[in-house]
């Protein structure tokens, strides 16, 4: 705690509350890192460079470095640099799923508008506050207008699937991913200022539990939970990574408005619909024919192979966090 | 000579974000070896992204082949075309048969340029793959030693069909297959065909 108050202030953008927390997280995040690329170096020199699964576990671990220190600088940026942050990242995991949908010439008008229109939107009524809007304007608004977009093609093959996987894209890459930021507008008694935490907590947590079921299913993993969704997540993985994920979080209580045990309760509550997260969209994966999303994050795969499980936990965390803590 | 330089890097970042471009070398691999890189055409970004997704060495050795009628219409065009891009024009529609619509690519193969060319000849306006006009084949029957590199691209027909004004922002592959030689005594339409077959086999 000390060293992290003695740091100069970098960014008024951070409120006063909030500096001292992030600094100390950012800090052991640091230090985890650290650790893991030291690991990574001493494997890469035990077992060779050509070592596939070292060569990917150190690809990954280089990305997590570019990853932390992007959420790092959007953070200084206060909450203009978040919202622009995940606006941004909503883009290219849109982008993303959209790529693997099966759209016709028809829907062009429909796309561009989920791109230039509804996206920002969303992103500006975050940025305004505007819960009433934000909240309703993608399953109201947008599930409303864009399959009229797409009547204006006068194209009606396959319609129903066409608009329905649009939808989708939309529900999940632009609706869920911004209530993430949407966190900053939660009004916390007691807990003012500090809302940037709470994104910290709900990242760190999530994508540790990420983290940890890779670690405990390859040490421990025997029985496959659905072989034909995603081969990699086992029962022991799951028990393993959501038990230590929550033991993390609980031990993170120090930075939210929770208490140990409601912070335990939380982090479960968003490791598990994490878990489920990641195996729906691992499910459309499977269905559309590929490994990966993407190729936007070297040795993790797209973007929304890192944020599947954020996209289902968030959601699920802001209300949670409005309904209990919101009076 | 810079401005042209940075107004071409301007534009393939503006490409790039929009498509997240990724280039694909299965058959081969980004050598200095003159080449003519041929291409399924589905809309303008085309030639834009596969000349911007060459490592730089290679691109300014690389010249698109383009109509004269579209990318002389306008100075902005003709700009872009003439300095950004050092595309060489072609006329469509011959005038006369006397006329040689390939001459001002054989100037470009002869100085020594690499090329990209779309046989087809047009964008094609649905999702199929034109027939390949035999501009192709004439070029391959004149320079037996230049490696014909086919390019599959994928997406782009989705992120701007032809006749819309905005591109769509979703993810393009661009795969390089392993040259394609014109074999001893092999037909025009046979080779072709075959040459147009193994755009629609390239596979990511």
């Amino acid at each position: 705690m000390s060293l992290a108050s003695s740091l100069p202030v970098i960014s008024s953008n951070v409120p006063e509350a909030a500096r001292v927390q992030t600094l100390t997280l950012f800090m052991g995040i640091g230090a985890v890192l650290l650790f893991a690329s030291v690991v990574g170096w001493l494997l890469r020199w035990r077992l060779g460079a050509g070592n596939a699964v070292v060569a990917n576990l150190n690809a990954r671990i280089n990305a997590w470095w570019v990853m932390v220190a992007v959420i790092g600088l959007a953070l200084l940026g206060g909450r203009t640099g978040v919202v622009v942050l995940f606006g941004l990242v909503s883009f290219f995991a849109l982008r993303e799923f959209l790529t693997l949908t099966h759209t016709r010439r028809g829907d062009h008008l429909a796309l561009l508008a989920c791109f230039f229109l509804f996206l920002p939107l969303q992103y500006l009524f975050i940025w305004h506050d505007w819960y009433g809007m934000f909240s309703i304007f993608v399953p109201v608004y947008a599930f409303l207008l864009m399959p009229f977009l797409s009547c204006l093609g006068s194209d009606t093959t396959n319609f129903l699937a066409r608009a329905t996987q649009t939808q989708w894209g939309l529900m999940i890459c632009v609706y869920a991913i911004s209530h993430v930021p949407a966190l900053l507008a939660l009004q916390i008694v007691g807990f003012e200022d500090r809302n940037l935490l709470l994104i910290v907590f709900l990242i760190l947590v999530v994508q540790s539990s990420d983290v940890l079921q890779y670690v405990w299913g390859k040490l421990f993993g025997r029985h496959k939970i659905a072989p034909n969704v995603s081969p990699s997540k086992t029962v022991e993985g799951f028990i393993g990574g959501i038990a230590s994920a929550t033991a993390l979080g609980a031990s993170l209580w120090w930075i939210t408005p929770f208490s140990p045990l409601a912070a335990a309760g939380m982090a479960l509550l968003i490791t598990l619909t994490g878990f489920v997260g990641g195996l729906v969209m691992s499910a459309i994966k499977r269905d559309r024919g590929v490994k990966d999303w993407g190729h936007m994050i070297e040795g993790h795969g797209g973007m929304l192979d890192r944020l599947d499980s954020v996209c289902f936990s968030a959601p699920v965390f802001f209300h949670a966090v409005r309904y209990f803590y919101v009076s | 000579m810079l401005l042209d330089r940075l107004a071409g890097r301007f534009l393939i970042f503006l490409a790039r974000l929009l498509t997240g471009a990724y280039a694909n070398w299965v058959g081969s691999r980004p050598e200095p070896q003159q080449r003519l890189y041929f291409a399924n055409h589905s809309s303008h970004l085309d030639f834009l992204l596969l000349w911007g997704l060459l490592p730089p060495a290679l691109r300014y050795r690389t010249r698109p082949v383009a109509g004269a009628d579209y990318w002389n219409a306008t100075p902005l065009r003709r700009y872009l075309i003439h300095r950004v891009f050092r595309g060489v024009l072609v006329e469509r529609g011959r005038k006369d048969a006397a006329d040689n619509p390939l001459a001002p690519l054989q100037a470009a193969i002869d100085a020594g340029d690499s090329l990209i060319f779309f046989p087809e000849g047009t964008r094609s306006q649905t999702d199929e793959m034109l027939p390949f006009k035999s501009g192709l084949y004439h070029l391959a029957q004149a320079n037996p030693a230049l490696a014909l590199v086919p390019v599959r691209m994928e997406n782009l027909n989705r992120v701007m069909p032809k006749g819309e004004l905005l591109p769509v922002p979703l993810v393009c592959i661009l795969t390089f297959g392993a040259a394609v030689a014109l074999g001893e005594g092999e037909s025009k339409s046979a080779f072709l065909e075959r040459a147009r077959q193994t755009i629609l086999d390239l596979r990511a």
